[in-house]
């Protein structure tokens, strides 16, 4: 428990450091190997892995899967519980990308929203095992706790209409019942 | 290390109790337990890291790294697995065990659960028993749980159940929105709802206060220590009484014999993995079902080539977890309140009696879903991913409800824990191993319950609705995982005694769900806890002060 408390504050930190520069270039702490303030994806594959994320939630009234801070969660899951998992996005990125370039002559990041999800549906019957796996990772970096580093500001709780921060201490009486005085 | 009357292994909802029942006896007893001893300020509320959604690793054990097991898949490919992966088939590893983080149903099994094939027939392919125990020998046991450990819930409302002398000594909590659609709907379709029986406090009790209703209950700690497990109640009177030893971060390596077939007390490394040896007059195995067999085939001597208890092949067969299915209904109303812990109304009248099926098993309400929990109980025709699924989640998130329960599982005696012969785990010990399937007349009923449960979400309102039920091709077990050291009267076709005693040995007992014959229509809580009070009181009976009267 000691060791996950310690990531958390990391995770927070730089998730608020990201927010506040609105995702342009930032150095903190002493483990950021790479530029843009993440721990392990390059700037090529945050791109790519972006435009996946954002057609899987993609943005309407409410932001988008990378608005939300999911880049930052599955950057941070990749130094971290999903160390097993770096090979796979590393070479399913790299695959990727050269199914767009394949397809449409250049990288995922620079096709239209069309030709993104065109893609992104490709890959979801071509390469079902990192398509599942980035869905996944997208949608708990989405729809789970902001501890982590997505979800910013828990905005699809608020989305779903869950009251945030919680209401706590509630007791079971309902409070409407009875005489006011 | 002081020789002690009895070293229990595993501080979990069986182990708990049976360290309470002794030290308070006035024996000296040593609790060992491979995890750590958490508190209510633990208790974090992460989506992605406690009992039930694993994703980002167990928040209350064991840890990925060092623990893992193999699983045989139905093709018979054995795989190498973590801890929070599902084929794991884990529970967790803390003082309290699955207590300190279950939903904390707390059901009594029926008095046909103890007599299944006398009423039914063991279908072909199956190890289907009676126990060797009844409903009631264990009631007045059920009861001294449902007082100690601390019940709330209300079983008026329905008549399928074994008889009890004294009310829970708990109110209900308050119905929530999904009991106030629910309740209407049931009993218009003949049913009888009831409000579940729950290790939680609905009003102050033992010492502590009532639950707060937080979203965050089943798979959690409880950041109010609402929720009752043996932690925060056997235990603490246990190591009160001064007569009990409770050592955390202890993994017991075997159990030791001597050359006249007796054991003698446990090795185990300590928390800084250090190899210590704990004397014993005698050894209590409470380590949850997988575990527990595991400890017992790993207890090899010249005596015992095959393990302790294991002369006869049967340590290890018969693992049998729950095999859920149900239904989601989606509605055009708010169903969600917010009110933990959610689960609130259950129907008994399918748990016996159907013709051309071996058991059922009650039907539930869900705990509260959080958005993570949504992500993949969509409608049928909802893309995965997309703007349509992002919709459909604010469309659906507080319109859905969803009832499951667990059915009666048909055992088998190939589903099964064996040592592995190459995976070692941190501290260099053979891993479990875990093989075979479900029998499938388990899956017949579990269809039967999920179309019960369609038909229950319908009449209350429910515009469509989606099944869940299937038949994997993997054995069942996790958090409600039994059966391993099956209870009988024959020592060739089971493990240990009708007081939990092993066959083959006068002082090592199995006291936790391995001794299940069959694992009920329930979730099987109290009754571990049932049948550790009665093991508990048998053991201190027949005590003499040295050795046990015979």
């Amino acid at each position: 428990m000691q060791s996950s408390g310690k990531r958390a504050v990391l995770t927070r930190r730089q998730f608020v450091a990201a927010g506040a520069v609105g995702g342009a270039a930032v150095a903190i702490g002493c483990k950021v190997n790479h530029q843009d303030g993440r721990d392990f994806l390059t700037t090529e594959q945050a791109l790519t892995l972006g435009a996946i994320t954002d057609q899987i939630v993609p943005a309407d009234q409410f932001p988008s899967a990378t608005q939300a801070g999911v880049l930052n969660y599955i950057d941070g899951q990749l130094v971290r519980h999903y160390r097993r998992h770096r090979d796979a996005y590393r070479e399913g990125l790299e695959r990727t990308d050269a199914l767009s370039r394949k397809r449409f002559g250049r990288e995922l990041a620079a096709l239209t929203a069309a030709q993104q999800q065109e893609i992104v549906a490709t890959l979801e019957r071509q390469e079902p095992a990192f398509f599942n796996l980035v869905r996944n990772h997208t949608m708990e970096g989405y729809y789970g706790s902001p501890r982590h580093g997505g979800n910013r500001d828990a905005q699809s709780w608020r989305m779903l209409g869950l009251a945030e921060p919680p209401l706590r201490g509630r007791a079971q009486y309902d409070l409407r019942k009875g005489s006011a005085s | 290390m002081k020789r002690v009357n009895a070293v229990v292994v595993g501080a979990g909802a069986g182990g708990g109790i049976v360290a309470k029942q002794l030290s308070v006896a006035g024996l000296s007893v040593a609790l060992l337990e491979r995890g750590k001893w958490y508190t209510e300020n633990d208790c974090r509320k992460d989506d992605l890291r406690n009992q039930r959604t694993t994703v980002l690793g167990n928040a209350f054990g064991p840890e990925d790294a060092g623990n893992p097991r193999v699983w045989v898949d139905g093709k018979g490919v054995a795989h190498t697995v973590l801890p929070s992966e599902g084929s794991y088939q884990n529970n967790a590893a803390c003082v309290g065990g699955g207590t300190l983080s279950y939903g904390a149903m707390a059901w009594r099994y029926m008095p046909q659960d103890f007599r299944m094939r006398s009423i039914y027939g063991a279908p072909e392919g199956s190890s289907l028993e009676d126990w060797p125990i009844s409903y009631d020998d264990l009631e007045p046991y059920y009861e001294q749980a449902e007082y100690e450990i601390g019940v709330s819930g209300d079983y008026s409302g329905t008549p399928f159940k074994g008889p009890r002398k004294r009310d829970l000594p708990m109110p209900p909590l308050p119905p929530n929105r999904e009991f106030e659609i629910l309740e209407p709907a049931a009993k218009r379709l003949g049913l009888h709802p009831f409000h579940i029986p729950m290790a939680r406090n609905s009003v102050p009790y033992n010492g502590r206060g009532p639950c707060m209703r937080c979203r965050w209950c089943c798979g959690f700690g409880c950041e109010e220590d609402a929720k009752n497990g043996s932690q925060n109640t056997v235990i603490p009177i246990a190591i009160g009484t001064g007569n009990c030893e409770l050592r955390s971060g202890c993994m017991v390596k075997e159990i030791l014999t001597d050359d006249r077939g007796r054991a003698t007390g446990v090795a185990y490394y300590d928390a800084d993995g250090r190899l210590q040896t704990q004397l014993a007059d005698f050894v209590v195995v409470s380590a949850c079902a997988i575990e527990s067999a595991r400890l017992l085939l790993n207890s090899k001597s010249r005596l015992f080539p095959d393990g302790l208890g294991n002369r006869h092949d049967q340590v290890g067969r018969n693992l049998q977890g729950h095999h859920y299915t149900g239904a989601i209904g989606f509605f055009d109303f708010d169903t969600y309140d917010d009110v933990g812990p959610g689960a609130s109304i259950a129907i008994s009248d399918y748990s016996h009696g159907t013709p051309g099926l071996r058991g059922g098993g009650i039907l539930a309400n869900e705990f509260i879903r959080l958005p993570i929990h949504m992500v993949d109980r969509l409608p049928g025709d909802i893309p995965r991913w997309g703007l349509k699924h992002k919709q459909a989640m604010r469309a659906f998130y507080k319109r859905n409800i969803v009832i499951m329960g667990p059915t009666q599982q048909i055992p088998t005696a190939e589903a099964r824990v064996t040592l592995d012969p190459t995976v070692r785990d941190k501290w260099g010990l053979p891993v479990a191993r875990i093989s075979g399937n479900v029998h499938p007349h388990t899956f017949d009923i579990g269809e039967v319950q999920a179309k019960r449960a369609e038909a229950w979400l319908k009449e209350a309102g429910a515009i469509s609705t989606s099944l869940m039920a299937y038949r994997p091709d993997s054995v069942s077990a996790g958090q409600h995982q039994a059966g391993t050291c099956r209870m009988g009267n024959d020592a060739q076709g089971s493990v240990v005694d009708r007081n939990c005693k092993l066959h083959d040995v006068d002082n090592v007992f199995v006291i936790d769900s391995s001794v299940h014959v069959n694992n009920g229509g329930f979730n099987p809580a109290l009754t571990i806890m049932a049948i550790a009070y009665f093991a508990s009181d048998a053991l201190v009976r027949n005590w003499k002060g040295t050795g046990f009267r015979s």
